[in-house]
């Protein structure tokens, strides 16, 4: 008995609002609602097989699907930019699915998508974050096995994990884990921030938005509500530090923002750029302009914008 | 990114294009049908069917012809429609005794009631290429046997289990509904019917690696094969308001019965043990995979080590899955500049200051080693 669903041209009738069926939804809700009842905690979900590769952002549509309505303001962004092509991609999806409004300025999106940035424009309560997660499992490099992983989290059992980074120092002076750095959430539970760099770790402790993780090919969700407190793990004599660049951003000359590195030519020239592509933006048209900015304009990479 | 011109829609939308226009190939030649997939490459079909987890011979088709002969892609595609589909309930048990055989072959008894029927099987080709294929037409017609099949075809492992030689095998109390591991996230240990569910849609080359490895000495499973078994059986399903079983069709399914030694223990007297695979379409090999790795799986309950990957359900499970493996390993070409670049101000620092270092202990031995009148 199958049903052949044979799409015409329009295939929008043939599925539910925002892809997912609404009892889909409801279980995705049920794991938020106690993901967030428990911070930290990484609740199983009922993964569905979406038209999306695995790995490629399943978990944090199948949040958004199970959150969107058509009130909300859709930002997404990948790498912190919203141009890149899964950003594009995904955002497409829901423009197709649910008719989402969709927008590239952090301050008016209520739900924003997001693969390895948190933006760096600060966010508002009200606000949702939703995250692309990999990997959820934060023990998982040091264990590989989940029955084992499951247990060490139930007993809050981390020395492991402070070994591990112990160890970094021991060798190399430092802490050498750039991203996806693990963070101690409520006092309670370790918990991978998904690949963001470190530099992004503190954004997430306290912040008023409400920030959701989807894992869809590990079939996890865990969320951190509103004012939480997430402490990067570190040590007492070597204590948690991010990312600094000795310069500022060449396009609009922010000293603040995570950087990007842009390989210009062939003879060692670098350029460094805000990964945040909004925020640079922002700042360009306030009339901010970093040293580099003319030549880029010049050579069509950007559109130089007078205030 | 910097690049604030916005290409990116329009790139990906000219991708779709060029896809499309690969797909076809040489206009010149004739396109493929999806009835002509559908009949003449009913083996891939069956393989999309099996690791997209849906008996649809006509998507199968379309599913190929629309990925190019990619079978991953084509599976993916597959279970992309599949989740969408409302679930009416579980059918009936299929009674795979009551098959309407195609193939039956048994290595464990010369001949048995029904006997050994060769059906359609690469096994006793020689693999030389029939070059007549390059031209078409020309097939060669059956002749069919003097005698029809017998009625009945008892399985294997059920002539055993008549003796009492074969592991009994009992549904769970109260004979549950089997796990649905495409709504509900699996946890471990694993229960068999969520193992055997993973491995029908598991990569039959992952399979086939493990049940390899398993025979060669990455575990100690040392099997006959008590049966193969090829042909459609029907599907019964009850509907509620009904209340007696319908008849929805036929699937082609093949079925393979692994039998193992087992040594016994102390509750349990010595017997045979079965390793189970079965799968849709006509598919040997995969149904032989995953009853070697079947019976691997079940080296925890007998009280087996479980010392190589075969035998580990967390392993298995996880990794047999070849639309979510492809989709992960595939997210590598995502961009990561982000993350790079974290590890490039990481890397750039502790080499600066390795430098740094050695270049005080340099100089910290120097004035013995400089000559002292330098000038």
């Amino acid at each position: 008995m199958t049903i052949h669903q044979m799409p015409a041209d329009d295939t929008k009738p043939a599925y539910n609002y925002a892809y997912l069926d609404e009892q889909t939804k409801r279980m995705i809700r049920r794991a938020l609602l106690k993901a967030v009842a428990v911070p930290g905690y990484q609740v199983p979900f009922g993964s569905r097989e979406m038209p999306l590769a695995r790995g490629w952002g399943t978990g944090g549509i199948q949040i958004t699907a199970a959150i969107i309505g058509p009130a909300d303001t859709l930002k997404v962004i990948d790498q912190g930019a919203d141009d890149t092509t899964n950003a594009v991609s995904i955002r497409r999806f829901f423009e197709r699915t649910a008719d989402a409004r969709t927008c590239e300025a952090t301050d008016e999106a209520t739900i924003i998508q997001t693969r390895h940035r948190i933006p760096e424009a600060p966010l508002k309560s009200g606000q949702v974050m939703v995250y692309q997660v990999p990997t959820p499992e934060p023990l998982r490099r040091l264990e590989p096995r989940e029955a084992e992983t499951r247990k060490m989290h139930a007993w809050a059992e981390y020395g492991l994990m402070q070994v591990k980074l112990y160890e970094d120092i021991a060798r190399y002076g430092e802490i050498t884990k750039t991203y996806d750095y693990p963070v101690m959430v409520n006092d309670r539970y370790v918990m991978a921030p998904s690949p963001i760099p470190k530099f992004d770790n503190p954004k997430m402790h306290m912040s008023p938005a409400l920030q959701l993780f989807g894992a869809g090919r590990e079939k996890r969700i865990y969320a951190l509500p509103p004012y939480t407190s997430v402490k990067s793990l570190d040590f007492e004599d070597h204590p948690f530090r991010i990312q600094s660049w000795t310069q500022p951003c060449g396009l609009c000359g922010a000293g603040d923002s995570y950087l990007d590195e842009v390989v210009i030519d062939d003879q060692g020239g670098r350029m460094f750029v805000c990964s945040d592509s909004h925020y640079c933006e922002t700042r360009r048209v306030e009339g901010h302009r970093g040293t580099m900015l003319g030549d880029a304009a010049a050579s069509g990479l950007v559109e130089e914008t007078n205030p | 990114m910097y690049v604030a011109v916005k290409g990116g829609e329009a790139a990906i939308l000219a991708t779709h294009d060029l896809v499309a226009e690969a797909r076809r190939g040489d206009p010149a030649v004739p396109e493929i049908s999806v009835a002509q997939i559908r009949e003449q490459q009913a083996l891939a079909c069956a393989r999309v069917m099996n690791e997209g987890s849906l008996y649809d011979q006509d998507l199968a088709a379309l599913a190929l012809k629309q990925s190019q002969g990619d079978v991953i892609e084509a599976a993916f595609l597959m279970r992309a429609y599949r989740t969408t589909l409302p679930r009416f309930g579980s059918s009936e048990p299929l009674d795979t005794a009551a098959m309407a055989i195609r193939r039956r072959v048994s290595a464990t008894y010369k001949d048995l009631p029904g006997g050994q029927v060769l059906g359609p099987t690469y096994d006793y080709t020689h693999r030389l290429f029939d070059f007549a294929l390059m031209d078409e037409g020309g097939e060669a017609a059956p002749r069919s046997a003097p005698t029809p099949l017998d009625a009945t075809m008892p399985r294997v492992p059920d002539i055993l289990g008549a003796e009492g030689l074969m592991e009994a095998e009992e549904p769970p109390e109260g004979d549950p509904r089997p796990f649905d591991l495409t709504r509900d996230p699996v946890s471990f240990p694993a229960d068999r019917d969520v193992r055997l569910q993973s491995m029908a849609r598991g990569d039959e080359g992952f399979l086939l690696g493990l049940g390899y490895s398993v025979q060669r000495g990455f575990g100690g499973t040392h099997p006959f094969v008590g049966e193969v078994r090829v042909g459609e059986v029907a599907v019964e399903f009850v509907p509620e308001e009904l209340g007696f079983a319908v008849d929805l069709g036929d699937v082609t399914l093949t079925e393979c019965q692994m039998v193992n030694q087992f040594q016994g223990s102390k509750e349990v007297p010595p017997q045979f043990t079965r390793g189970y695979g079965l799968v849709f379409g006509h598919s040997e090999r995969k149904a032989m995979s995953m009853s070697l790795v079947d019976r691997a799986l079940k080296a925890r309950d007998f009280g087996e080590a479980t010392n190589y990957p075969a035998q580990q359900d967390e392993f298995v499970l996880y990794h047999a899955d070849n639309v979510e493996a492809a989709g992960f390993v595939e997210h590598l070409k995502l961009p990561h500049y982000v993350d790079f670049q974290g590890e490039l101000e990481l890397i750039r620092r502790i080499r600066r200051e390795r430098e740094e270092r050695l270049a005080r202990e340099q100089g910290a031995k120097e004035p013995d080693t400089m000559p002292e009148a330098a000038e």
